[in-house]
């Protein structure tokens, strides 16, 4: 089969494909360790991000997981080996130390907590830099795969990272499970917290060291540059879906999960490619997938709702300008002109003939040769519609104190949105001084039933 | 029920940097009445409350909770800050809000227990806000809004009730539905304690209050203490020589000093 390869893409896909199907095929342990490993990285990360989020701290884990790097290097540098366990010391040694460093600034001087993060972050990412040019131009032995930290590699990780990766993220799901309550409850009203009692300062802390300690596990797998991203998009993407927040939590792992494991996995076949960007940009995926087809505030359903409001209301306001012309001929002729209608409601010609036309279908219009009327189905609307508009005009200039011009400009809105209920109630309101006419003396027309009772 | 004084505060000061909030402020609130705190913007009424509960920082001053700090008496007082505060998009709804006033007698891994759902459960009811209990908190009136926050108090269990600006911004359902609570808390001979803006009503919904502007002014029954004189002092000329004075001490670090001799 591999005789003959013209090109050497065929050879790069078919080597792929190989891996692909080693790292699913699960008998290659290191790279079901690297399954597992970034499964767990996206569920931790996105769910403590998530509190984060809440607490408006997104840039937090950003400015600590740049701030985890010259840590590493520093404990490279002493320890002159790459232990993950010491490198991992190191990591959180120095995160902590920018994390107090972010605290302390704004308390102690007139820094701004904004600008705290920014100063700690490029200072810790630029001593960490430094850091790796030295030990990469020094003659150290084990220092390559430390440039790796930056984007993150999959394949580059050992199976002793990835042992302590599943150790330290199933801590921090299970201390979110365990303190879910507190935690929403800081997250969304801190000073109430304080007062039940409740030690505030020690979950802060443990929240910040949850995500001290999820950004520095995720290290080799992200890279510091990109960490804030899994730590953040999941949840923003998961806000489109949900409402309730362990939803939205469960929403936000499955994305964190999602995305982290097919950035591990093309890094694992591909073994040029990084993961941290890949990762990035499939979590930047299905967070444009959930802003636009969100079922309830994607922006597709948005646009959605308001065009059919925008029809709506074009097809109420054309069966109230009939009625007006009905009522104008003293109900004598129920056949009107496509120039009487919009003498009486300017409305440009195209959108006017379309929408009468698709009421005519719907049995509200009668349409007579070139002429329309209301049929009496249309008609019954009709006067639900103008009974709403006149009730509502009577209601402002009685209660508001408005001229007939503007309670005009007012009804012509609310008139599409009253329901039975708010129409009762407006009657009942002014009962005392009902005139059977509106301000302009127009008749406010009576309940369709009432109507048709005496008519008959 | 209780005979010891609900909240007593001594000579309380609070500083915002340099600037002298509330000097010297001191006070007993009697129990069982609803007492208001009345006075202009800027006047450190919110600032008072927040002091009292510790939520920012006092620089000299004591205040008791029946006779005792506040740390032993946490469960028995219950805070209602500013609806303004809060980010109402948070993701949550109406019944997990006030569950939330059960937190202080949680440990700290425990979830509501049905007993502490029972109490939500009236708290809701009493402010007539059960039917919204799975209702998004974002969906809700300002004047939910506010009830949802009474609810999760109530559902504390206090005794003492401190409420900043409760009436602020309310529908007309809302205001009747807090007066309601005030006479149900009474009726318990609990205490209930509210920085208030409406001048018009404190006569009304109010047995006892606190006129300040910087410092006390007056405090007692509101029958004798809403005196015309009493708010041409709390409402009128700023006291801006006394002000100006007090911030030059903060600044010079006087009050340090002086402690040495």
């Amino acid at each position: 089969m591999n005789d003959f390869t013209p090109y050497p893409e065929a050879a790069f896909l078919q080597q792929a494909w190989q891996n692909l199907a080693i790292f699913w095929s699960f008998d290659d342990i290191n790279a079901t360790w690297v399954l597992l490993g970034s499964l767990l990285l996206g569920m931790s990360a996105s769910v403590i991000g998530a509190f984060a989020f809440l607490r408006k701290r997104s840039l937090l884990g950003d400015a600590l997981a740049h701030a985890a790097l010259p840590g590493v290097m520093m404990a490279f540098l002493l320890s002159g080996s790459r232990d993950a366990e010491m490198l991992f010391i190191g990591a959180l040694a120095s995160s902590l130390l920018g994390f107090w460093l972010i605290d302390w600034l704004p308390k102690n001087t007139k820094i701004k907590p904004d600008a705290a993060l920014a100063i700690t972050l490029s200072f810790f990412f630029a001593l960490g830099l430094m850091l790796l040019s030295y030990i990469q131009t020094s003659e150290l032995p084990n220092k390559s795969g430390l440039d790796k930290l930056l984007f993150g590699q999959a394949a580059a990780i050992t199976a002793e990272d990835i042992q302590l990766l599943i150790y330290v993220t199933s801590a921090v799901l299970l201390i979110v499970v365990l303190f879910f309550e507190k935690f929403r409850l800081i997250a969304f009203n801190r000073t109430y917290a304080k007062t039940l009692g409740i030690p505030v300062k020690f979950y802060e802390l443990l929240l910040a060291l949850m995500i001290v300690l999820s950004v520095v596990v995720g290290l080799q797998l992200v890279g510091v540059v990109l960490m804030a991203a899994i730590l953040l998009t999941p949840v923003a993407a998961a806000r489109f879906w949900s409402h309730q927040l362990s939803s939205l939590l469960i929403l936000a792992a499955l994305f964190g999960a999602l995305s982290a494991l097919l950035g591990a996995q093309i890094s694992y076949i591909a073994p040029a490619m990084p993961t941290g960007p890949w990762i990035v940009v499939s979590l930047s995926l299905l967070f444009f997938i959930s802003f636009l087809f969100a079922p309830k505030q994607g922006l597709l359903k948005r646009y959605w709702d308001y065009r059919q409001l925008k029809t709506r209301v074009l097809e109420e306001n054309i069966l109230r300008t009939l009625y007006k012309l009905l009522e104008r001929e003293h109900f004598k002729r129920n056949h009107f002109t496509l120039a009487e209608i919009t003498a009486l409601r300017a409305l440009p010609l195209n959108p006017l003939q379309k929408t009468l036309q698709k009421l005519v279908k719907r049995h509200y219009l009668v349409k007579h040769q070139l002429a329309y009327g209301l049929s009496e189905e249309g008609l019954l609307k009709a006067i639900k519609l103008t009974r709403r508009h006149r009730l509502w005009e009577s209601y402002l200039s009685q209660h508001a104190d408005l001229n007939s011009e503007q309670v005009h400009q007012q009804a012509e809105r609310i008139e599409h949105i009253l329901n039975q209920e708010q129409e009762q109630q407006i009657v009942a309101e002014l009962m005392e001084q009902l005139h059977p006419q509106d301000p302009h003396g127009s008749p406010i027309p009576k309940l369709p039933s009432q109507n048709l009772q005496e008519t008959q | 029920m209780n005979n010891t004084v609900p909240l007593k505060v001594d000579q309380l000061s609070i500083r915002y940097h340099h600037k002298p909030i509330l000097t010297d402020v001191s006070f007993a609130i009697p129990a069982g009445q609803t007492v208001a705190i009345i006075g202009p913007n800027g006047a450190g009424k919110s600032s008072l409350l927040k002091g009292i509960m510790g939520l920012t920082p006092i620089i000299q001053g004591q205040v008791e909770f029946f006779g005792k700090p506040l740390s032993e008496k946490r469960l028995t007082t219950a805070y209602v800050p500013q609806r303004e505060e809060i980010d109402w998009d948070f993701p949550i709804d109406v019944m997990d809000v006030v569950l939330m006033g059960r937190h202080g007698q949680l440990k700290f891994w425990q979830r509501p227990r049905q007993a502490d759902r029972e109490l939500a459960r009236a708290a809701l009811q009493d402010l007539g806000m059960w039917e919204f209990r799975e209702r998004q908190i974002a969906q809700l009136s300002g004047g939910q809004q506010q009830r949802v926050f009474l609810a999760r108090a109530l559902a504390q269990q206090a005794s003492l009730y401190l409420m900043d600006e409760p009436f602020a911004g309310v529908d007309v359902a809302t205001e009747k539905a807090i007066i309601e609570l005030f006479k149900q808390l009474k009726a318990k001979g609990n205490t209930v304690v509210c920085v208030h803006h409406d001048l018009n009503t404190v006569r009304e919904y109010f047995d006892y209050v606190l006129l300040i502007n910087s410092r006390l002014i007056a405090a007692g029954p509101s029958t004798e203490v809403l005196t015309q004189e009493n708010l041409n002092k709390t409402y009128g000329g700023r006291l801006s020589l006394l002000n100006d004075l007090t911030e030059q001490m903060y600044r010079s670090r006087l009050d340090n000093a002086h402690q040495d001799d």
